[in-house]
């Protein structure tokens, strides 16, 4: 019938080397007078040295999972059902002594933002030193255990970081103490919810595999949180998938990845471009309509409404979890039939036709940009030059404080770059000032923000938000707006039923969608795409892709797309520019630039992200933080953190100019191409 | 099938504010409080039990009693009609002064927290110079010089709001210019006059009705203060300050009713606009 007979767990007492075991979980939050189901029969064990991967969009309740665990639920939510045993304790059952005890020594918990959980005005070594104390011991013994542990986490200047303050810490810095605090009571159970989100993907590859070498040294075991399913698969042994507050999916990693027996979580997985998947290779799958509202009432499959597969007996009664292999579970009757499940999205659409005009839409020459802190002068941007042509795209990839966002700002003229910097559209010179370019000037660059919360004005409705561009870029008014609109509304896929709506009434990818709508109002030729869909969720990130795309080839339109998701830009990028200090370090075409040789940067980018199948790559290290940008290393600017450093000293001394390597493919690094090549070859192999 | 199909779902209906106000007892007892003097200003010497000028010269200084709930003053005058009528003058004066302070305090608030630079740089420093002068002493200077009209003390009190309410709507319009709706309007080819109007205004509204409510209750008071400082309508014209002034030296003499129940009228209005000042500012933080 249900799940409880198929998965039935034995008592803890039957377990004893479980670190986390939760049964039948039920928690509500009272919202409005009515309580709404926020997860819905969840089960699940995390057996002794453990890592266990918990993966859901947002609204799957992942992270409501982890405050009923250490009883932080909020004041109107409260376990309804069910049990739970951290250690063969039950903290639902605890007094609040007993409680504190609970969170003090056997469960610690690390979340997305770093900057959060440390205490601004306390120094590190003080913070670290605490859990010690609270521990039993004395004074200096704690700052002693401190530093040990600092240097655990892999800080090397731990007795000077100790010193500081949390602000004066890099974000992958402030994670390694956060990390080293929790770690710091030798918990048994160690919840991370989202750890490395909010980081860089350098940062978060080192971050990752500090937790995974602690994990094997102190013997602790892991519930990792996370939206990022190559994150999961990198990190855990076992995963469970929630889907609105319901597991409906669990197994080995890799197996579940590799074989999903549910038809969610194989959507999850077409939705992300798979290594080399490119746009003129199809598109990615997305799926159709949203998660179900916290609390509704849903009879069948809670999956039901969006599966492509779904049957009558799916929307008649509730699937149990069927035992798909060992140690695997779906909640589906046709978990058998999911391999084969039909695509949302058709395969083949029709591409635009690569470029083919010889004259560049937009030339940049030497373009630099020069920002005052403080009296001092800090460089965001040096010396790029690049050329777009119609339709291509241009995929902007590189660390924060790269210049990703200074350079696009300067293409849209919304800052002023220095003396010297020429930025020409078809030939003609654009004003570095906005109120100095044409009307047609003005039209042909626009934008798609990170955020669409932060591009939209909440004031206004969408219908005001679309038809602002249409009346002022491209003049329009009276009914030959209102047709426009209605055209440029369906051509994001929304309805008129959406137009009197204000953002806040909007989901997400709704949002983005009005926003790429503005952004395509006045008929652009440049589309500057920063970040579109890093605020979104996975499912919802491959339609806003497939819109782009699709916008592209009808508009014809050149795209330069700014992301830190190397998957999302290759999959999308006709060529690519790896930005580092503001420098470009290689730029060339997208296929070439991924599969190499490429510039050692690139290579430290591309083995720091985690890869679905969940092969461990030996990743080419970066060491230490990206420099200061108001002290930009002397000759080339990578020198300090590249693996592949020339030991002739040339790389401290002399900047290696950008030089074209191969046809179309430019590089900045004093290693000849062909060196390059041997070199990525032989460490791939090995 | 298209991508994403749209579903109505995800669509949220909002409470309208009123009713998320209505919830809250602190605006319900400050709206009635104000509600109440509100129809004792519209309506006056129709609902007073007396005529406020009437002077009986052979009842002065009678304790409140059936006859008089509030007592009669020195001329033998109703203190409960004088204070019913009384609260006219203020429900002009104040509100207006007010209304006149937050258009130009928020005019001059956008213009200086959007286009920033040295002219913020310059106006900020004047804003800072005029705050740091007494504004009573100002107020007084100003009525000296300019006599004591009902325009001049909504002008007066009206211009020393101005830099205020600028400061305040200053900041938050600095905070707004940092999304990305602003550039998004730039690149769109608005200009300044309409994105500080149009764009801006409408998100730093909850700060302005917030900082109209919380400087109305200050109005009241300078109005207030003004007539009991002499600056007020003429002795005879029932008005809550020039009547504490006319009668508190009585105090001494025992005739505590002739000042308290005016001053009570002043602090029941301004106690009842901080009531629907803090619910307003609560709603708006959500």
């Amino acid at each position: 019938m249900t799940a409880t007979e198929e998965t039935a767990i034995p008592g803890p007492a039957a377990e004893p080397q479980s670190a986390l075991q939760v049964q039948h979980l039920d928690v509500t939050y009272r919202v409005r007078g009515q309580d709404r189901l926020a997860l819905r029969d969840v089960s699940f064990r995390v057996g002794r040295n453990e890592s266990y991967g918990l993966v859901g969009e947002s609204g799957s309740g992942k992270s409501t999972v982890a405050l009923a665990l250490t009883r932080y639920l909020p004041r109107n939510g409260r376990v309804s059902s069910g049990s739970i045993r951290i250690a063969g304790r039950d903290p639902l059952a605890l007094t609040a002594a007993e409680l504190r005890e609970l969170r003090a020594r056997s469960v610690s918990m690390v979340y997305q933002e770093p900057g959060k959980a440390l205490n601004p005005s306390i120094r590190v070594g003080r913070q670290v030193a605490e859990v010690y104390e609270i521990a039993g011991l004395g004074r200096a013994e704690s700052l002693e255990r401190s530093e040990a542990m600092l240097r655990k986490v892999q800080i090397s200047d731990a007795g000077q970081v100790m010193q500081r303050y949390p602000h004066q810490l890099s974000g992958g810095m402030a994670q390694r103490v956060v990390i080293a605090m929790a770690l710091a009571a030798e918990p048994e159970l160690l919840i991370l919810d989202e750890p490395t989100t909010a980081l860089d993907a350098t940062v978060e590859a080192e971050v990752l595999e500090l937790i995974d070498g602690l994990r094997q040294q102190l013997d602790t075991s892991l519930l990792f949180i996370s939206h990022n399913l190559a994150v999961i698969a990198k990190m855990c042994d076992r995963v469970g998938v929630l889907y609105a507050g319901e597991l409906i999916e669990e197994g080995p990693a890799r197996e579940v990845f590799e074989q999903p027996r549910h038809p969610y979580t194989m959507g999850l997985l077409r939705c992300v471009p798979r290594q080399g998947q490119r746009k003129d290779h199809g598109r990615l799958d997305a799926i159709p309509g949203f998660l179900p509202a916290p609390g509704e009432e849903i009879s069948g499959c809670i999956f039901a409404p969006r599966c492509p597969i779904a049957e009558q007996r799916c929307r008649e009664a509730a699937p149990p979890a069927f035992d798909t292999g060992p140690g695997r579970t779906s909640r589906c009757y046709l978990h058998e039939a999911t391999a084969e499940l039909p695509r949302n999205t058709p395969v083949d659409v029709q591409l635009s036709a690569p470029p083919t005009d010889a004259e560049p839409v937009i030339t940049v020459r030497n373009l630099a940009k020069t920002f005052t802190s403080r009296g001092e002068k800090v460089p965001a941007l040096t010396g790029v030059s690049l050329d777009l042509e119609r339709g291509e795209t241009l995929g902007i990839v590189g660390e924060s404080g790269s210049g990703k966002t200074t350079l696009a700002r300067l293409l849209l003229g919304l800052i002023p770059p220095d003396a010297g910097s020429a930025i020409e559209l078809d030939g003609q010179p654009l004003s570095a000032d906005l109120k100095g370019r044409s009307q047609s000037q003005l039209k042909a660059l626009q934008i798609v923000f990170q955020n669409p919360d932060s591009a939209l004005n909440r004031r206004h409705t969408v219908r005001q938000l679309i038809s602002r561009p249409l009346a002022t870029l491209a003049g329009l008014s009276g009914s030959a707006l209102t047709e426009r609109l209605t055209d440029l509304v369906r051509s994001v896929r929304m309805e008129p039923r959406h137009l009197p709506l204000r953002p806040r009434q909007l989901s997400g990818g709704l949002k983005q969608r009005v926003a790429i709508a503005r952004a395509f109002g006045g008929g652009p030729r440049i589309v500057v795409c920063d970040e579109p869909t890093s605020a979104l969720d996975v499912s919802v990130q491959a339609a806003i892709l497939n819109l782009l795309a699709d916008l592209q080839a009808k508009e014809q339109a050149t795209y330069v797309f700014i992301s830190h998701d190397l998957g999302l830009v290759r999959y999308l990028s006709d060529r690519i520019a790896v930005l580092y200090l503001g420098r470009v370090l290689e730029l060339g075409p997208a296929e070439r630039v991924f599969s190499g040789p490429h510039h050692p940067y690139t290579e430290a980018l591309l083995s720091a992200v985690p890869s679905l199948d969940g092969k461990r790559t030996e990743r080419i290290r970066l060491t230490g933080e990206i420099p200061s940008p108001a002290n930009p290393p002397s000759g080339c600017v990578f020198h300090t953190r590249c693996p592949r450093r020339l030991p002739t000293g040339i790389c401290e001394s002399t900047e290696p100019p950008l030089a074209e390597v191969e046809p179309g493919h430019l590089m900045s690094c004093h290693i000849p191409i062909d060196q390059l090549a041997t070199l990525q070859s032989t460490d791939r192999m090995s | 099938m298209p991508t994403g199909v749209v579903a109505g779902d995800a669509e949220r209906q909002q409470t309208p504010l009123w009713r998320l106000l209505l919830r809250r007892p602190t605006f319900v007892v400050g709206a009635a409080i104000l509600l109440f003097w509100i129809v004792c200003a519209t309506f006056g010497t129709a609902i007073a039990p007396h005529d406020p000028l009437a002077q009986q010269l052979l009842a002065t200084n009678q304790a409140p009693s059936s006859a008089h709930l509030f007592g009669t003053d020195q001329l033998g005058r109703d203190v409960l009609s004088r204070v019913i009528v009384g609260s006219q003058s203020i429900f002009i004066i104040a509100p207006l002064a007010t209304a006149v302070g937050t258009v130009l305090g928020t005019t001059l608030g956008l213009i200086l927290g959007y286009l920033g630079g040295v002219v913020d740089l310059l106006a900020s420093r004047v804003v800072e110079a005029v705050l740091a002068l007494p504004a009573i002493m100002i107020m007084f200077l100003f009525v000296v010089a300019l006599g004591v009209s009902t325009t001049t003390q909504i002008l007066i009190i009206g211009f020393i709001f101005t830099p205020l309410i600028a400061r305040t709507v200053r900041s938050a319009v600095q905070v707004e210019s940092q999304l990305d709706y602003v550039p998004g309007a730039r690149l769109v080819g608005d200009r300044s006059l309409r994105i500080m109007f149009v764009e801006i205004l409408p998100n730093v509204l909850p700060t302005v009705v917030v900082e109209f409510t919380v400087r109305l209750g200050y109005a009241i008071f300078a109005v207030a203060s003004l007539a009991f400082l002499g600056f007020g309508p003429q002795l005879s014209t029932p008005n809550w300050g020039t009547d504490i002034n006319a009668n508190y030296v009585l105090l001494g003499a025992g005739y505590w009713w002739e000042s308290l129940f005016p001053a009570l009228a002043i602090a029941s209005v301004i106690i009842a606009i901080n009531l629907v000042a803090d619910a307003i500012e609560q709603v708006f933080a959500g």
